[in-house]
């Protein structure tokens, strides 16, 4: 076991690249190193620092002896889904339960399907590209509407503080609708990085949704890049519940390709402890008459922290763009923070944009009422958060994790957190 | 029921309330009358226990407890009642569940099963046409977007339906067109038992005709300078407060 100190994080991490890997990825860590906060899209967010800190060696870490109690386990109640498993990172297929009617394949590290460009060149996503042994390929062909969301099921222990690794493309074809639904289960409370990817592209009016959930252990490092190219009237949206975690990157690129478009990105966080979870999102508007969505809520306790950062772009062909982004934010105690930063670059002129961000404290006078009349402060509490942060969990489709969401956030702010 | 004695109160440090004594019985109604800024609504919400106002000196007990000690939620289970003088608005939390939610948690301190949706959907029903209050209006968020009338009659219907001992009304008539006062009047008057006792908080004497107190108070300055009884009111309706502040400042020399 080595050391890791500051000049060699970079080559420890890049010792996990995979002998046949992704070599032009490669090149984009031995080029930009990983970032610290001196890098513009990283200053609040010193998650480099935090993996040297937390974890002693790198190594691609190796699937777990996992049987299907372990998957049934890790389900979410009540749902009906088809199960895609990442075990320890890398794609099982004997542990996945598939529906008809798309394919799922496995991937190797040398055979990438496609790749969807990424302005900022992430020496993490780089390290995804050129480091995963096992990942996934799922197609969805012309006019299939998936009758059930598909779950993709992260079942990580990672006892050395290894890199866990998953990676996904998703390519919808024409007319396609799915649900996708990611949950990383920890099997225990040990530190890790998980470095993940997934890359969407979707064909002509097709309306995909990708919905994650972050409720894992409080030593996990995490960085998540989810990027997608989407095409002539289709919908993209996007979710992120975060909850638990040591230090959370995720990244959020929408690419709407052409007219007709419509992405949505939602986001809620509900942060204690020392967790920090940094939101980045970026909405490319290429072409007339397509429109954005974008609302993150956030409720922030004890020295936890929030980052949010929005891009977005109208490209000067994007006439009549419609984009709207919003962020609000309560903060529940002194030491909490949030640092939030609309970024709008519109070179387009006819085109209506807004955004707003907030960040308050709970509102006393309120509670004091919810008490006078009999409710106690801990349950006050409790129904002014939700009544705050719920309406994000409105724009979600599957009714049982739907349910699930709104049960987990119940808990959280039930708690004195 | 209530009793209090020496009160002292201050907000940041200013004293407010100096030396407040009060008793009240089950089954009396207490007017309390006073100048803007006399320290009517400190008094109210220091019974209530908001938590800004500090109290440095005296003690309240309250159905032979000591009120103070209690917290704000505890001080409702017991049964103490504050009608706001500004009822606040609470988007996203719909009227329904907040009440569901406060009536089973007084049930459940005072020992009794928690109401059933419809059990619950029934009560409602039976004190809506108490305050005359519209469903339609209890579907909505919190007091959001209600007019002034509403947010009294609001008050008096949570009041109907939490069943308290001592209810302490701020100004709930200010603001109320005849209409509206006579409903929330008959509201306050149906609840009226020989185990309860009531507090109003008013400016106006015209209150009084609708809801007839035992005593009146008039509160200068922190004190209750004077107590009477309906007729005090009506000489103050008439003569105004001056009359009174000059006793009292007097008296203070
Ligand atoms: N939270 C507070 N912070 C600072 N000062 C306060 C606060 N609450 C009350 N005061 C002051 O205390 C005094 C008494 O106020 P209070 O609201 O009790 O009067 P009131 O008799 O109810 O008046 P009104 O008839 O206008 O309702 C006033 O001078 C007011 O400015
Ligand atoms: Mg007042």
């Amino acid at each position: 076991m080595t050391t890791i100190t500051k000049d060699n994080i970079t080559d420890s991490l890049l010792a996990t690249v995979h002998p046949n890997g992704n070599s032009e990825a490669a090149q984009v860590i031995r080029e930009n190193g990983f970032p610290t906060t001196k890098h513009e899209e990283y200053k609040f967010t010193n998650i480099t620092k935090r993996i040297e800190s937390k974890i002693q060696s790198f190594q691609q870490a190796k699937p777990l002896g996992l049987t299907q109690q372990d998957v049934s386990k890790a389900m979410i109640k009540d749902l009906d889904a088809d199960v895609v498993v990442f075990n320890n990172g890398q794609f099982s297929a004997e542990l996945s339960s598939l529906g008809e009617g798309y394919a799922v394949t496995n991937v190797t590290n040398s055979e990438a399907p496609f790749s969807i460009k990424d302005l900022y060149d992430d020496s993490y996503l780089a390290l995804n590209k050129a480091s995963f042994e096992k990942g996934v390929f799922i197609q969805v062909p012309k006019n299939k509407v998936l009758d059930k969301p598909v779950l993709l099921l992260n079942l990580v222990k990672a006892n050395d503080g290894q890199l866990i690794t998953p990676k996904l493309w998703i390519d919808c074809a024409e007319n396609t609708e799915a649900v996708f639904i990611e949950q990383t289960v920890s099997q225990d409370e040990q530190a890790y990085l998980l470095n993940g990817s997934v890359e969407i592209k979707t064909a002509s009016n097709s309306h995909i949704h990708y919905y994650r959930v972050q409720n894992q252990n409080n030593e996990a490092l995490e960085v998540n890049n989810l990027l997608t190219d989407i095409h002539r009237d289709s919908t993209f949206t996007s979710f992120v519940l975060s909850l638990e975690g040591d230090m959370i990157r995720n990244n959020v690129t929408l690419n709407l390709l052409d007219s007709g478009c419509e992405g949505n990105m939602y986001g809620l966080y509900l942060l204690g402890g020392k967790t920090h979870v940094d939101n980045h999102t970026n909405v490319d508007h290429t072409k007339p008459h397509s429109e954005s969505n974008e609302l993150y809520k956030g409720v922030l306790a004890d020295t936890s922290r929030g980052v949010f950062n929005g891009k977005i772009f109208v490209r000067e062909d994007a006439q009549k763009t419609n984009a709207f982004q919003q962020n609000n934010n309560i903060l529940l105690s002194d030491e909490a923070t949030i640092n939030t930063k609309p970024q709008l670059e519109i070179w387009a002129d006819d085109v209506k944009c807004s955004h707003g961000c907030t960040t308050g404290q709970l509102d006393e006078e309120a509670l004091f009422y919810l008490q006078a009349r009999g409710i106690d402060k801990k349950q006050g509490k409790a129904l002014l958060l939700y009544a705050f942060a719920g309406d994000v969990l409105e724009h979600l489709k599957i009714e049982a994790f739907k349910e699930y969401c709104i049960d987990l956030v119940q808990k959280k702010l039930g708690t004195n957190f | 029921m209530l009793s209090i004695k020496n009160l002292h109160a201050s907000v940041e440090g200013t004293p407010i309330l100096k030396g407040i004594n009060l008793e009240v019985k089950a089954g009396e109604v207490h007017a309390i009358m006073g100048p803007n800024g006399s320290g009517k609504s400190t008094l109210a919400s220091v019974l209530a226990g908001r938590e800004e106002y500090e109290v440095t000196e005296g003690e309240v007990s309250f159905k032979s407890k000591d009120l103070l000690d209690l917290s704000p939620e505890d001080r409702a289970r017991e049964g103490v009642f504050l009608a706001f003088q500004y009822p606040v608005e609470i988007p996203g939390v719909s009227s329904t569940n907040f009440l569901r939610t406060a009536v089973n948690q007084v049930r459940e301190y005072r020992g009794l099963e928690p109401l059933d949706a419809v059990k619950f959907l029934s009560l409602m029903k039976e004190k809506m046409k108490l305050v005359e209050i519209d469903q339609k209006l209890l579907s909505r968020s919190l007091n959001e977007g209600f007019s002034g009338g509403e947010k009294k009659r609001n008050e008096i219907f949570q009041m109907a339906m939490l069943e308290p001992t001592l209810s302490i009304l701020d100004e709930t008539d200010s603001g109320l067109d005849i209409d509206a006062l006579r409903i929330v009047s008959n509201g306050v008057n149906q609840l009226k038992s020989d185990n309860n006792a009531t507090i109003v908080v008013t400016h106006y004497q015209r209150l009084l005709d609708y809801i007839v107190p035992d005593f009146v108070h008039v509160l200068y300055n922190g004190k209750i300078v004077k107590s009477g009884t309906k007729e005090l009111a009506m000489e103050l309706e008439e003569k105004g407060y001056d009359w009174i502040k000059e006793e009292a400042d007097k008296a203070t020399v």
